[in-house]
């Protein structure tokens, strides 16, 4: 018995140090974000402002014009949401709930296109985003996140958990399959949609190649654009409090929705890999 | 005879058309596009010229391309290690504790849903020479300052560190949910015939566990070779090259050196290399997971 109680308080002591390396770079990211910057180049490193501002914020949201970026950013990621949980649903209904010619190739092709690194897409979408006269405009920024294979992939796999006698009463009082999938599996795909709702908002909340590539102006930046070309913007000294109270307001939101959905986001992302 | 409005084909064509649009616009076209690209000249201008091979047989002329290669292959070889061992311990950890599980998870979890950029910016100034925290906790043991990121020796296990610390805790929670999946009468019995923890690890535990370890593996490998946004924000490939990685060298070709067909070629040899590592996996897999029947 004595073994064992030893091994559990190890085990505590072991998590704890790790949970320390992990929380570690968000306290400091918090003191500097929070000091007046003439306490920043202190030594040793600030792990507790000794006095607090709210000043580095005010000045990284008006000069800085993080709340431009705040705005875009929410606007980019919450459209991209919203349409990935209705086209995903969508096409996830149809590979579980009806039969029809080609099915299982389309559907191979759709799960092919999520073995190539997106980094392959690169040049070409890029190109045809100058033909299509969207650089720089909210259209390239959002269109090409409408779609997603991976979420068509984990709808299909809920919708088949479905019992049949739901779609059959749907068609007993006369629903079409639009009413079916509307009126009943939609509603009922909750937790699924959840969490593919979270993976996918935190996902384009944190993308950076693509809107590095399709924006050039200032007033169509993300946060994660914004933030970058802020670092770049220092020359000789960085303006560190600026800095991490800019990475604070891009960090929290993501950290906020993920705390919220938790439960469906973690079940989401371990069900379509682990049984797999 | 049914009407229009009770085929299913009829409905499938509505409720895929969103997505059979665009999947195919913008990823099955891109990738085909990609593909003629690589054996062009273009910069973007103009339309593409079709030079044959050019491009494959100048990347292979290149040493720069191997020093890529070299620096690529370390990288993700050291950030999968460290990331399975450690994010394996942290979930036996999690799976043997019965109290703040969920607090720990959260906690282990908050780099990976935070952005690679904020992320960098972080560990910038962690980094940091003069004023940073590691150099800060050496100088307490008495070791002198390091230049993280801009000595050759440092930059690239730097660039590793930050990988690690980002990813560990999505490796950890698919490592947890396989744990739970483990039938609890192997564990019972191990204990029951007085097995050592140490010897319920190795001779249970990490067998059964050994499909989920060899996903958790192949998904960190396909992670880590696309890496781009820590290059990017902390060391912008250098110092001599020793961050330069491919991602962040094909981005260089083609919105810095406006070579979109020797990017596209670039591109495709990192699918083939990602190509063949989950295919060899695949085939190696046969020999060591076990699986339950």
């Amino acid at each position: 018995m004595g073994t064992l109680r030893k091994l559990d308080l190890l085990t505590y002591l072991l998590l704890i140090l790790g949970s320390i390396a992990m929380v570690l770079p968000f306290i400091l990211m918090c003191a500097l974000a929070l000091s007046p910057n003439d306490k920043v180049l202190s030594y040793p490193p600030l792990l507790f402002p000794t006095s607090i501002t709210s000043k580095n914020f005010n000045d990284v949201m008006a000069a800085g014009s993080f709340f431009r970026y705040f705005v875009n950013s929410l606007l980019i990621s919450s459209i991209t949401t919203a349409g990935q949980m209705v086209t995903c649903s969508m096409a996830g209904y149809a590979f579980a709930r009806l039969e029809f010619k080609a099915k299982n190739a389309i559907f191979f092709v759709f799960l092919s296109t999520m073995m190539i690194p997106t980094q392959v897409n690169l040049v070409p979408l890029f190109s045809l985003m100058q033909k299509l006269g969207w650089v720089n405009t909210y259209f390239a920024l959002i269109i090409p996140g409408l779609f997603s294979a991976f979420g068509i992939f984990l709808m299909r796999q809920y919708y088949l958990t479905l019992p049949k006698e739901l779609e059959d009463s749907g068609k007993i009082d006369g629903c079409t399959h639009w009413g079916i999938f509307w009126r009943i599996f939609f509603p009922l795909s909750v937790p699924s949609l959840a969490a593919l709702g979270i993976f996918s908002f935190i996902t384009s909340w944190n993308s950076f190649l693509w809107p590095l590539l399709v924006t050039n102006s200032e007033t169509l930046r993300t946060l994660p654009v914004g933030l970058a070309a802020f670092k770049s913007s220092f020359r000789e000294i960085t303006n560190w409090s600026l800095l991490m109270a800019g990475t604070l307001i891009s960090v929290v939101p993501a950290i906020i929705v993920f705390i919220t959905g938790q439960k469906y986001f973690i079940s989401g992302i371990t069900s379509g890999s682990v049984k797999g | 005879m049914k009407t229009l409005l009770q085929k299913d084909s009829f409905w499938a064509i509505i409720f895929l058309f969103p997505s059979i649009i665009g999947i195919l616009v913008f990823n099955f076209i891109p990738t085909v596009v990609s593909f003629y690209l690589s054996f062009t000249k273009w910069n973007l201008l103009g339309s593409p010229k079709f030079v044959g091979l050019s491009n494959y047989s100048s990347i292979i002329a290149d040493p720069l391309f191997y020093k890529v290669l070299q620096q690529t292959l370390i990288f993700v070889m050291g950030t999968v290690f460290f990331e399975v061992i450690i994010s394996l311990f942290i979930a036996l950890g999690l799976n043997h504790i019965s109290n703040f599980k969920t607090l720990f998870r959260t906690i282990y979890f908050l780099p990976v849903v935070s952005s690679m950029v904020a992320v960098s910016i972080l560990w910038n100034w962690i980094f940091d020479p003069a004023f940073g925290f590691l150099n800060y906790m050496l100088k307490i043991v008495g070791i002198d300052p390091i230049f993280w990121l801009s000595d050759p020796t440092w930059a690239l296990p730097s660039i590793i560190l930050v990988s690690v610390w980002k990813n560990l805790g999505y490796s950890t929670v698919l490592f947890l949910s396989g744990l739970q999946t483990l039938p609890d009468e192997c564990l019972e019995a191990a204990k029951v015939d007085g097995a050592k923890p140490y010897q319920v690890f190795y001779k249970v535990i990490l067998p059964l566990l050994s499909p989920t370890i060899f996903l958790v593996t192949i998904m960190s490998f396909i992670n880590a070779f696309q890496t781009f946004d820590s290059v990017y924000i902390l060391t912008s490939g250098g110092p001599q090259n020793k961050t330069n990685l491919m991602v962040y060298w094909l981005y260089k070709n083609a919105f810095e050196f406006y070579n979109m067909g020797r990017a596209s070629a670039i591109a495709y040899f990192l699918f083939l290399i990602i190509l063949t590592i989950t295919l060899f996996q695949w085939n190696f897999r046969k020999r060591w997971v076990h699986y339950e029947s």
